[in-house]
């Protein structure tokens, strides 16, 4: 009955789900009425409640979705910086300033804000990506004044204090030990993601490296928030039991009065080549083995070519859309290769995109055993299109999820506010079915060729200090 | 400084008791006074509004073959939510741990004469969802299908039909055992599970709530599929389900649906109550050696389930201490004052047979001492004392105001109803629950605790490089310096 929040929740397992977790939404929920198996009477337009979209004049952009369903709204502000954003040295600043904004500000002493949400039922926590930081609160819907006024008060009025700035430090060397330094299959997800995409800010973990987080200090902090959080840097989302009207004046009221500013530049990460085949063997304290392969290739807004987008989505969904999809049916099943197997297209982002597979061996099988049974998977494709009932089986679960995602008002908040700091348009969706009926089986069969390739990929092998079992043992090497 | 600071801050709060509301404001200067005492500018229009309700009709009925169901319809959304609840969780195991949850896990993995792919293949092609879960209490089956007959009619005869007439093959349960065999070691890499397991066994002992639902090395290769359809038989029955059903689907539709899944059910009765979980008779500490960073503690006892009079004090007494997030004792000591863990709560789990009461925190090795002692001393502390009139109404206009949130999406209506189903709730207990939470006092929440938690009687477990021993801090006004 009672939700209990858990702030800052973003490791980097748990980010690799998020990513996950957003690419299916992209892939699963923007889509609409489509001519497909599926009739058109249950796609209507009008399922979409109505969505508004302004900007004040010091820059905040403003989404508005209109769901009256309950009587209840949710606030979100994203800013456009995230860990891709931080130099060397200061890994992971996103984050520790992110932990800040629950602290001091011009009106408010650390604990005042969580108090003041509470005292109105409210729910907040905030949350730091690669690409973004987000700051929410949902609330019965009449309390949206004050959650407005808390998120403009944070936007403008942060104070970091010293003290509390060490002390929270602290915490986030707690959190990274308990996310990270000991859990060894978030380690070693850290340690693939650093040879996924060399050079890059995907590169270091979002949390940052732990010998950076110990030199924090607290100017690094009140630069990032000076150089990053402005209007003109931000998106406001309001979702929910509101009007526009409403959340226009209400959005005038506490924010516009807020100075414009100067958006620093914000490069756009690009791998200048292709990177080259990069393979990690890693020996760590697991008691199960672990496969990660991942590969290079264009993302939605890096393709030349759009479709190539709804081509690899459409793989995405082949390999690992459903219980009844190739991996499931052919790894874990069938000849009983993986406990576990997934892929994930991260076609959603701002930098290039990647594929990502991962997987863990059943008793007995090799991780080479697994890797050469993944790349059959993928070459069988490569070789013979998949069938068309394949496809118009990604296609319906994309459709119905379309619906069944739009139970979740804070799902449609994130939605809108993703695709909005990745500056591309909500109606996304609108164009999606129709982009996602038009690939064809050939048109998946030349995204794996084209992009599934060797020098494209990094592999990473997660092995036991000592194999688990005899079995394992003979079945290695 | 902390002089001026106070007197400012007295003006500030003076200022808000105007309005009914107590928080210790910051202030530097006289213009920050005066903002202070503005801010936030919305506070009276927030305070004046009319919350919104969302009025729910339930409906509730019995299914010709006894089973229990809950209905609520919405029609914003062309989708619906059906939920199976069977009083058929991990307590039920007996001697084969692993079992509910193999049986829950099988469901799908064939049905009369159908194989698991093609099972998969046809719900995914009608985009409907079916999955199935298993907890110590319950084992869970679920659809989620668009609402347009066109979909709705074959995913609910698929459903149907699985619930009819389960396979059970023997290849699908040797996999799936292999899988949980793997999920057995994949917990032995990290300290989280250990320690739940640890704490869980040393709370509950031989009573059924201790067995593990993942099953051991030992259990799971015991498990026939003889056991597993056996297991189907006794506790997937009629008389032991409760239906809820949420969306876009008339009455007499949802009575149809629910009468052509109950009589596809094996006939049977509700399982017999679990017999009640004792209350631990001294303090015990255990602890699990192994090579973290952190040093991970669970600490806790049993307190009383809904139906008991002081649950409701204990429910809101569990938000004030541990529960409510960042306005938590715990978290407020433990974590803001001290920055000893990142993560540190409570909880109070009412099942069907017990009311685990559990504090849970994670701490850097070299902190382990102070923080279990810093917790078992602010235990000590809220029993005999209590929370002020202030914590308790803090938590009242968080608990009561946060309620519309509950039923805003079909998701969480359909859990509710589950509950309400399975723990045998009246229909307006959502309501009353309100209402009593209303009127919870501090000394009500005092006598509740003193009543029903000995701080010198709680379960420790825990897992690190070494047991950590209970130590007080030594300074009180929460600074710290680097380790």
């Amino acid at each position: 009955m009672l939700m209990r929040t858990t702030r800052h929740t973003r490791p980097a397992p748990v980010m690799h789900s998020m990513i996950r977790l957003l690419t299916l939404r992209g892939l699963r929920l923007l889509a609409l009425a489509t001519t497909l198996c599926l009739p058109t009477s249950v796609w209507s337009a009008d399922l979409v409640p109505p969505t508004h979209e302004f900007t004040l004049d010091n820059g905040l952009r403003v989404l508005v979705r209109q769901d009256h369903r309950a009587p209840v709204a949710v606030v979100m502000v994203w800013y456009k910086v995230g860990s891709i954003d931080e130099p060397p040295g200061m890994t992971g600043i996103s984050h520790m300033l992110e932990h800040m904004l629950f602290k001091d500000t011009k009106h408010l002493s650390p604990g005042d804000y969580s108090s003041l949400v509470a005292r109105f039922g409210g729910q907040s926590n905030a949350f730091t990506a690669y690409e973004y930081t987000g700051y929410y609160q949902q609330y019965e819907a009449t309390r949206l004044p004050l959650a407005l006024e808390l998120e403009a008060e944070r936007m403008a009025h942060l104070r970091i204090d010293d003290d509390e700035f060490f002390r929270e430090l602290q915490v986030v060397l707690e959190e990274r030990r308990q996310r990270t330094d000991d859990n060894p299959n978030a380690l070693a997800w850290e340690k693939f993601t650093g040879i996924l995409s060399p050079g890059q800010g995907y590169a270091h973990p979002i949390i940052g490296w732990r010998q950076e987080i110990q030199q924090y200090q607290p100017e690094m902090a009140e630069h990032w928030y000076e150089r990053w959080y402005m209007p003109g840097n931000a998106t406001l989302v309001v979702a929910g039991d509101v009007d526009v009207d409403e959340v226009r004046a209400l959005t005038e009221r506490f924010f516009g009065a807020i100075p414009a500013r100067d958006v620093p530049a914000r490069p756009e990460p690009r791998q200048a080549d292709i990177a080259g085949e990069r393979r990690l063997n890693l020996v760590m304290p697991v008691q199960v083995p672990t496969l990660y392969m991942g590969w290079n290739l264009p993302s939605l807004l890096t393709a030349e070519d759009t479709h190539e987008f709804y081509a690899l989505s459409m793989l995405s969904g082949i390999l690992d859309g459903g219980r009844s999809a190739r991996f499931q049916r052919n790894l874990v099943r069938g000849p009983r290769l993986a406990a576990g197997v997934s892929a994930n297209y991260r076609g959603l982002a701002r930098g290039d995109g990647a594929f990502i597979v991962s997987g863990t061996p059943t008793p007995g099988t090799s991780l080479d055993q697994l890797e050469a049974a993944v790349e059959a998977e993928i070459r069988a494709i490569v070789e013979t299109p998949p069938d068309v009932a394949e496809l118009d089986r990604v296609r319906a679960q994309v459709l119905s999820s379309h619906v069944f995602g739009q139970d979740s008002l804070f799902g449609q908040a994130m939605e809108l506010g993703y695709l909005s700091v990745l500056g591309i348009d909500w109606r996304l969706r609108a164009g999606m079915a129709e982009a996602l009926a038009a690939v064809t089986p050939e048109d998946v069969s030349a995204v794996a060729r084209r992009y599934l390739t060797r020098e494209r990929r990094a592999v990473a092998f997660v092995e036991p200090h000592v194999a688990p079992d005899t079995a394992q043992e003979t079945a290695d090497e | 400084m902390s002089d001026r600071r106070f007197f400012i801050a007295l003006c500030a709060v003076l200022a808000l008791i105007a309005l009914a509301f107590v928080i210790n404001w910051p202030a530097t200067s006289s213009q920050a006074q005066t903002d202070a005492a503005h801010f936030p500018t919305s506070l009276a229009e927030v305070r004046a509004a009319e919350p919104g309700r969302r009025e729910l009709s339930i409906q509730q009925w019995q299914t010709d073959a006894g089973s229990r169901v809950l209905f609520v319809h919405t029609d914003q959304l062309p989708m619906l939510d059906v939920r199976l609840v069977f009083n058929a969780g991990s307590a039920r195991d007996d001697d084969l741990a692993g079992l509910a949850s193999l049986t829950n896990a099988l469901l799908d993995q064939g049905a009369d004469g159908l194989d698991v792919d093609d099972i998969a293949r046809e719900f995914e092609d009608m985009g409907a969802r079916f999955g199935t879960s298993s907890h110590r209490d319950m084992g869970l089956v679920s659809l989620t299908t668009l609402s347009d007959d066109e979909f709705r009619t074959p995913a609910l005869a698929l459903a149907t039909r699985i619930l009819r007439s389960p396979d059970f093959p023997e290849d699908a349960l040797g996999r799936i055992r292999t899988q949980m065999l793997q999920s057995l070691l994949m917990q032995q890499q990290v300290p989280g599970p250990q320690v739940a397991r640890a704490y869980n066994n040393a709370l509950f002992g031989a009573h059924p709530y201790g067995i593990h639902a993942g099953g051991s090395p030992e259990s799971l290769p015991r498990i026939t599929p003889e056991a597993v359809a056996a297991f189907y038989q006794r506790y997937y029955t009629a008389g032991n389900a409760v239906i809820a059903l949420v969306g876009a689907v008339k009455e007499d539709e949802a009575r149809q649906i629910a009468e052509q899944l109950s009589d596809a059910l094996p006939a049977g009765e509700r399982a017999p109550a679990l017999p009640q979980a004792a209350i631990p008779g001294e303090k015990t500490q255990t602890h699990v050696d192994f090579a973290s960073s952190q040093t991970h503690i669970h600490i806790g006892t049993q307190l009383v389930r809904r139906d008991h009079e002081d649950y409701v004090a204990l429910y809101v007494g569990n938000h004030i201490f541990g529960g409510g997030g960042f306005n938590a004792i715990l978290m407020d000591e433990v974590r803001q004052k001290r920055g000893l863990v990142y993560g540190v709560s409570s909880s109070l789990s009412p099942m069907a047979a017990a009311a685990p009461f559990t504090i849970a925190l994670q701490t850097a090795n070299s902190n382990a001492d102070e923080a279990l002692g810093l917790t078992l001393d602010l235990l000590a502390d809220f029993v005999a004392d209590g929370p002020t009139a202030e914590q308790v109404e803090l938590a009242v206009d968080y608990l009561t105001g946060s309620f519309a949130m509950s039923t805003a999406s079909n998701s969480a209506i359909v859990g509710q109803l589950g509950s309400m189903g399975f723990y045998d709730l009246p229909l307006d207990y959502m309501d009353r629950f309100q209402r009593d939470i209303a009127a919870v006092t501090p000394a009500q929440i005092r006598d509740a605790l003193r009543r029903h938690l000995d701080p010198q009687r709680v379960v420790i477990a825990s897992i690190g490089p070494r047991q950590p021993e209970a130590r007080l801090p030594e300074d009180e006004d929460g600074a710290r310096g680097d380790q």
